[in-house]
């Protein structure tokens, strides 16, 4: 007869098993790892940001509290004024086309045809290929002197003398929210087009046996399905374009005449090239009520859409 | 061939028995103990042993500037005992460099500074007076405009290095085909030529971008040239809003229309070296990199009939006007940064690169684009040597202005510079704003600096 011992090892296991038994504790140990790193690269410069914001600091000073000098200083300041204004303007033309553009590109790849592998994959080559890189390149193909643009358009017959892509404030503008929508419209249509697979196609049929047609079916069917995705990515893009900074610092660091400024690029050229580090962390602060305001309404509309 | 010895190690004179003990407990020690484990088994890892100095400048626009600094390099490092290494970055990062370097207490020991940087940085700069004024002795002394730029309270808080002059730099051809064989002394006349080229296809080109030097070293002596200036001699009192102010923009948005290439609003640094390597410029505010360029690389850069370029480039001071004929040229210099852990080893290297048989070797390779900080370059033969374009160069760094005129060259000089509010100024009139606002606009934003 074979009789169980005990083994060497149980009776240390035991306050092993009753550690790990011990919900809170060990929810507290899985979770240390995870606030500790929010901590350090989160919370920590947010709280120094607001520090900065409240302070006279300047490069190499230390500085004081001045509450919110900087903050009124920046809304008295005409060319934060228009860096605030401009930042709006760019961030609703760029979500409104990414959004259109994206979702006509998903209904399109939604559906099947020859290559469509390969075309999916290459739609997305905007959106991996570095900011940097792409926006240098579309600075030389607007440059004022040596655009390509032009030169197309010229050979044409469409133009007579050089359109000013970059040197006019009103085109300047434009010529960012198309370099911003063209790299971010990828994101759109390859996250809607996931939505798009999650639909049922037994709902297009149904609704194409009841006559609908193309239209209909993608007002009543598709999109009321897609909505909740849909929102996500506009709150993702929104976020992203709010405080975009890569594209305007290399396509025209602000200029002409700091009209093409956005707060991002703004907050760094007080706050890092002048080295007013307390008024550039004021001014880039004001990013966070707006964005803040936004996510909360888009959120808020989403969590009633998925209570519907 | 000799077959290897399994007994040899890396290191002459040690057998492999030996190494392999003092490595292993090095190794444990690290792995033990860290930076207490190294110390503890008596020995540092070969890579801490050599110091590193490490210096951040610009891309220089003549790229035989930076060859040469390369090529020094381990010749200072030779000299000196360290890993001397040149990093050069985009001029118009060289600020955001400076900010990150300080803020976080770490980064190159020697950073260029351009302008009067130092008195914008000059909490986080270490006193150079025991390098800069040896050299300054020794060499006829410094130009005038690095008493403004590099000492702060009077201390030597950069020692400076060079001065970038800058000239117009035109087509002689072109002009002579409308009849002009010297280049126009005055605005007024400039502007009667340049709308003449223009029409002909051939306009001045001029940037008016945020970029870090052909916007201000063209605005400001366009400023002072009417008789305008930011602030009054004690430089606590705006004075932009004048009638120099509003006269030199109405002349400039004429000038802007009628004679120049209108996408300069959009141009830094770079792009007027480009239109007119490209033929498409008849004129523009540059230094002398255009021409220099041009005859280094003549195989390239060549006019529309298919000739060296620059056998047609001829270079001329920038026009005067009602009050006077000014130039602003570019001051460089190196300061040593406080947190260094290098701080003496930095200043031997300035001493070292200033060092006659150095220093020589860098000013020759930038052909008169930058000359000497002081004034015993002037007598240098190079200057029998160098192109007759070029000669104008040789005594110019004497007469330059600085940023803050009339009043003295302070951090809210700096600050005002580095916001581009005169260049804007300038901006906002071409863009259409009226001349009397764009004065108001620019005396607005200068009160917030010099009288907050």
């Amino acid at each position: 007869m074979e009789v169980a011992l005990p083994h060497p090892g149980a009776s240390q296991r035991q306050p092993l098993a009753r550690f790990l038994e011990n919900e809170r504790l060990l929810a507290f140990v899985l979770l240390t790892p995870a606030v500790v790193l929010l901590g350090v690269f989160i919370a920590y410069p947010f709280v120094m940001g607001v520090w900065l914001s409240l302070s006279s600091t300047r490069v190499g000073n230390p500085g004081h509290f001045v509450g919110l000098k900087n903050f009124l200083k920046a809304w008295d300041d005409s060319i934060f004024q228009m860096a605030f204004r401009n930042t709006f303007f760019y961030t609703f033309w760029a979500t409104i086309f990414k959004l259109s553009l994206g979702m006509w590109l998903a209904l399109l790849l939604n559906r099947h045809f020859r290559g469509k592998r390969i075309v999916r994959a290459s739609m997305l080559l905007p959106f991996i290929f570095p900011t940097v890189l792409s926006t240098f390149a579309w600075r030389w193909m607007f440059d004022p002197t040596f655009s390509v643009l032009n030169w197309t358009l010229y050979q044409a017959g469409l133009i007579t003398t050089k359109v000013p892509w970059l040197s006019d404030s009103a085109y300047a503008l434009w010529c960012a929210i198309v370099i911003n929508t063209w790299r971010g419209m990828p994101f759109f249509a390859i996250t809607l087009l996931a939505g798009l697979q999650t639909i049922n196609p037994d709902l297009h049929e149904a609704a194409s046996l009841d006559g609908a047609n193309a239209w209909r079916r993608f007002r009543h069917v598709t999109w009321p399905l897609l909505k909740p995705v849909t929102i996500v990515v506009v709150v993702f893009s929104v976020i992203q374009t709010f405080s975009d900074f890569q594209l305007i610092y290399v396509l025209t660091g602000g200029g002409p005449a700091n009209s093409t400024h956005l707060v991002a690029t703004y907050a760094y050229q007080i706050g890092v090239a002048t080295g007013l580090l307390g008024e550039g962390a004021a001014i880039s602060l004001f990013m966070l009520p707006v964005l803040f305001f936004v996510v909360w309404i888009q959120l808020r509309y989403l969590r009633r859409l998925e209570g519907a | 061939m000799e077959a290897p010895d399994p007994r040899k190690t890396p290191i002459p004179g040690v057998d492999r028995r030996t190494f392999i003990k003092v490595g292993g407990a090095v190794g444990l020690a690290a792995a033990a103990g860290g930076l207490e484990g190294i110390l503890a088994a008596g020995r540092a890892p070969v890579y801490a042993q050599a110091t590193k100095l490490h210096i951040v400048r610009w891309v220089d626009f003549i790229p035989e500037a930076d060859v040469e600094l390369k090529r020094q390099a381990p010749e200072a490092g030779k000299a000196l005992g360290a890993e001397v290494t040149f990093e050069f970055i985009n001029a118009n990062d060289l600020q955001a460099r400076i900010t990150a370097a300080i803020q976080s207490g770490s980064g190159a020991d020697i950073i260029q500074m351009l302008w009067n940087w130092p008195h914008l940085y000059q909490s986080a700069l270490i006193d150079v007076s025991d390098v800069a004024e040896p050299i300054g002795k020794a060499q006829n002394g410094f130009y005038d405009v690095f008493n403004a730029t590099a000492k702060v309270g009077g201390k030597w808080l950069a020692v400076p290095h060079g001065i970038t002059g800058n000239t117009v730099a035109y087509r002689r051809s072109w002009h002579k085909e409308i009849g002009v064989t010297e280049f126009p002394k005055t605005w007024d006349e400039w502007r009667k030529v340049g709308t003449a080229l223009k029409k002909k296809g051939k306009p001045v080109g001029q940037a008016l971008g945020h970029s870090f030097g052909d916007p201000p070293t063209f605005s400001y002596p366009l400023l002072w040239s009417f008789g305008g200036a930011e602030t009054d001699a004690s430089g606590k009192k705006v004075v932009i809003n004048s009638k120099g102010t509003v006269d030199s923009l109405k002349f400039m948005q004429a000038f802007w229309k009628e004679a120049c290439d209108e996408g300069g609003l959009a141009w830094d640094d770079t792009n007027n070296n480009r239109a007119f390597h490209a033929s498409d410029i008849s004129a523009t505010l540059n230094g002398a990199s255009i021409y220099i360029v041009a005859k280094r690389q003549k195989d390239k850069i060549k006019d529309e009939k298919g000739e060296p370029l620059w056998q047609d480039i001829e270079h001329a001071p920038l026009p005067g006007g009602p009050a006077g004929q000014f130039s602003m040229f570019l001051p460089f210099q190196h300061s040593v940064m406080k947190y260094s852990k290098n701080q003496k080893l930095a200043k031997d290297f300035l001493k070292w690169l200033h060092a006659k048989e150095n220093y020589e070797k860098w000013f020759q390779s930038n052909e008169a684009y930058s000359v000497g900080s002081t004034k015993v370059w002037e007598d240098h033969a190079m200057w029998s040597k160098v192109d007759k374009p070029l000669q104008m160069y040789q005594r110019a760094a004497r007469l330059t202005r600085t940023l803050g005129h009339a009043g003295p060259a302070t951090a809210k000089a700096t600050e005002s510079y580095t916001k581009y509010i005169i260049v804007d100024m300038y901006a906002n009139a071409m863009k259409g704003m009226k001349a009397e606002d764009a004065a108001k606009w620019a005396e607005g934003e200068l009160k917030k600096i010099y009288e907050a």
